[in-house]
């Protein structure tokens, strides 16, 4: 994957939130979606969802990944990583296989089990404000912040300001710097991000690879399988023709 | 077959199923997924992928396995089994097709991988493999229907062309059936370690080969009870003895592989999983290779199936472990299938026997036997 300069990213600090769900409602508000602002877990019709653990409140939303995995696994392309960042989904492709559930590290993408023509649900960054150069919903109604939207390589470079500046405040790790292979989502928390529930152990090589190492096999299988097998065949049946022709001639002689 | 073992039993369980499966299908194009079944947001998938589909699949392995031994390798006694496998492998993935349907949220969309290519996806390599291997197991069924039909010329060139055919159906199931394993390389973080592996193609094609075979005996078993007709004894205890072989080869890989990752610990700590473990390694491999291993048993018909079933066993319960408990540690919850979810797979497994059925009566499916008298 060629890098991409200048990806649209957003950063949430969760020292920052003051759990006023006011993101929550916006998003459901620019989607057209549903219910109110009171979401704990994301669902077809909450695309961003906050959990409160104690004075902290902790955003759930897609991560935007740099090399997604929904992406990578999508056998029609109905979900792609943009140039701009968003990882964007166009439900008039979709099969419906839901292999990009399954592959999600972060278990977001979400599905609408109860229509009879249903479509992936999950965040899209508001792609279409951002391509008009406007802020996301989310973005736009956080009244303290909490939640900003840039370019990636400077909110990281903001980030980790951020945590040189107030190390006290910060627990010193930016998740989505380089969990399965970088995010366009950027936390920063006050508390190591296992104990708020955050997805552990992830690689920091994209997981797309993992499958790549052995799609890249395919073709070699299919030349050396195909010449293995004819070799096989020419030999076992000219085994036989030899051993017609040597009875023939054995019957000549006899 | 009137005359036997309760036919009219059989039939109106044949068409219970199919009627209780077309109504819950009605109910599933009607009102979404959610109405018939308990997939959810945390296990999208469920029964109908993990049996219909990963083990449909594979136990229509016998299918490219036994043609090329019988084509390729030039072993010629293998070859009265040729007809039953091609007949079970070309049904076990017509009804694959059927419970992709099914399941697929937007099944009006299958037909887009063939424009539109995301050659990244193992999804895009299964779609692909789905559809050629069927158009060739179709190709190589329909020698049965002509020579019902008479139709000569078109035999003649459909022998012609029986080597590329048996060579290209080997590239695809071996393709296919290892991609189904492929599937699963992406969540190394929600798939149990005693499941989840880099080596999970190499896994899933040896298991197949063995399940393939495994079917043959089950097969052969079932045609002889039901219909009177079956494959010759010492024929189907050689291939028991081939499958004694198989298991070995999975057996040791699989061991090597849990040694080599070291995670055979796991399988020893009381768990769930490490019950389910042993179901299906102990259970489902071990022990009929062991028992296969006595030409006693190989010799007994009756042993021999009971073997070939443990296998067909072992194989459905590592499946259904790779896509379904093996994630409950990961995910949380449980997913068990909704009765209607079953109703369908059983719907198609009645579609298969019913079809099969069919297809013994009236044409050559087992060439030693004559044909139907009816
Ligand atoms: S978080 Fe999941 S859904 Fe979002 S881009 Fe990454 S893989 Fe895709
Ligand atoms: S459910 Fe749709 S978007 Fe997700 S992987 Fe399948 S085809 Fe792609």
């Amino acid at each position: 994957m060629p890098k991409r300069r200048r990806s649209r990213a957003l950063l949430v600090d969760i020292t920052r939130c003051i759990g006023c769900r006011a993101c929550v409602g916006a998003c459901k508000e620019a989607h057209g979606l549903p219910g109110d602002d009171t979401a704990t877990e994301l669902s077809a019709t909450s695309l961003t969802a906050m959990v409160d653990q104690g004075d902290l409140h902790v955003r759930r939303l897609c991560m935007h990944c740099e090399d997604p995995s929904c992406a990578s696994v999508c056998p029609v392309g109905a979900l792609h990583k943009t140039d701009l960042g968003p990882v964007a989904y166009d439900a008039r492709l979709c099969l419906g296989c839901r292999y990009c559930m399954v592959a999600c590290p972060f278990n977001v993408p979400r599905y609408e089990w109860t229509k009879a023509v249903p479509a992936v649900r999950k965040c899209d960054m508001c792609i279409e404000r951002v391509a008009q150069g406007q802020l996301p919903a989310c973005v736009d109604a956080c009244p303290v912040e909490a939640t900003v939207a840039g370019d990636r390589d400077e909110l990281l470079a903001e980030a980790h300001h951020r945590i040189a500046e107030r190390p006290g405040d910060y627990h010193p790790h930016v998740y989505g710097e380089t969990e399965a292979g970088g995010t366009s989502v950027l936390f920063l928390s006050p508390v190591p991000f296992a104990q708020l529930g955050f997805v552990q152990g992830l690689p920091a090589e994209p997981l797309p690879d993992l499958t790549w190492q052995v799609l890249e096999k395919v073709p070699g299988v299919v030349t050396l399988g195909g010449a293995a097998l004819l070799a096989v065949w020419w030999i076992t049946h000219r085994r036989e023709e030899v051993a017609a022709a040597q009875t023939a001639r054995e019957d000549d002689h006899a | 077959m009137r005359d036997r073992y309760g036919v009219p039993f059989w039939k109106a369980v044949f068409y219970l199923l199919t009627a209780v499966g077309f109504v819950v299908l009605v109910r599933r194009y009607a009102y979404g997924l959610g109405a018939v079944t308990n997939l959810s947001d945390a296990y999208p998938w469920g029964l109908w992928i993990g049996f219909d589909v990963l083990c449909g699949v594979g136990l229509a392995a016998g299918g490219f396995t036994i043609t090329t031994v019988v084509y390729v390798f030039n072993a010629k006694r293998f070859k009265p089994i040729v007809r039953p496998t091609i007949l079970t492998a070309f049904l076990g993935y017509v009804l694959v097709i059927v419970a992709l349907l099914a399941d697929l949220g937007r099944p009006w969309n299958l037909w887009r991988p063939i424009v539109l290519w995301n050659p990244r996806s193992v999804m895009f390599e299964v779609a692909w493999c789905v559809m050629l291997y069927t158009t060739v197991l179709a190709l190589e069924f329909s020698s049965l229907l002509l020579e019902k039909l008479r139709w000569t010329r078109a035999l003649a060139v459909q022998q012609a062309v029986t080597l590329p055919l048996v060579v290209a159906g080997a590239l695809l199931s071996t393709l296919h059936q290892s991609s189904l394993g492929s599937l699963y390389l992406i969540v190394p973080g929600k798939l149990h370690p005693l499941w989840y592996t880099p080596l999970l193609p190499v896994l899933f094609f040896l298991s197949a080969i063995a399940v393939g075979l495994a079917m043959v005996i089950v097969e052969s078993r079932l045609s002889s009870r039901a219909f009177g007709r079956a494959l010759e004894m010492p024929l189907v205890s050689e291939v028991g003895r081939v499958l004694v072989a198989a298991l070995g080869v999975y057996a040791v890989t699989r061991v090597f592989d849990l040694a080599d990752r070291g995670v055979l610990g796991a399988a020893f700590r009381p768990t769930g999983e490490a019950g389910l473990f042993w179901l299906e390694f102990l259970g489902g491999v071990l022990l009929p290779m062991g028992r296969l291993a006595a030409p006693r048993v190989r010799a007994n018909t009756g042993a021999l199936y009971g073997a070939a079933l443990l296998t067909v066993m072992g194989f459905v319960v590592h499946r259904l472990n790779v896509s379904i408990t093996g994630f409950e540690s990961a995910q949380g919850g449980r997913y068990v299938p909704a009765w209607s979810e079953l109703a369908i797979t059983l719907m198609l497994v009645a579609l298969g026997f019913g079809v099969f059925a069919l297809a013994v009566r009236h044409l050559r499916v087992y060439p030693e036997a004559a044909p139907a008298r009816a």
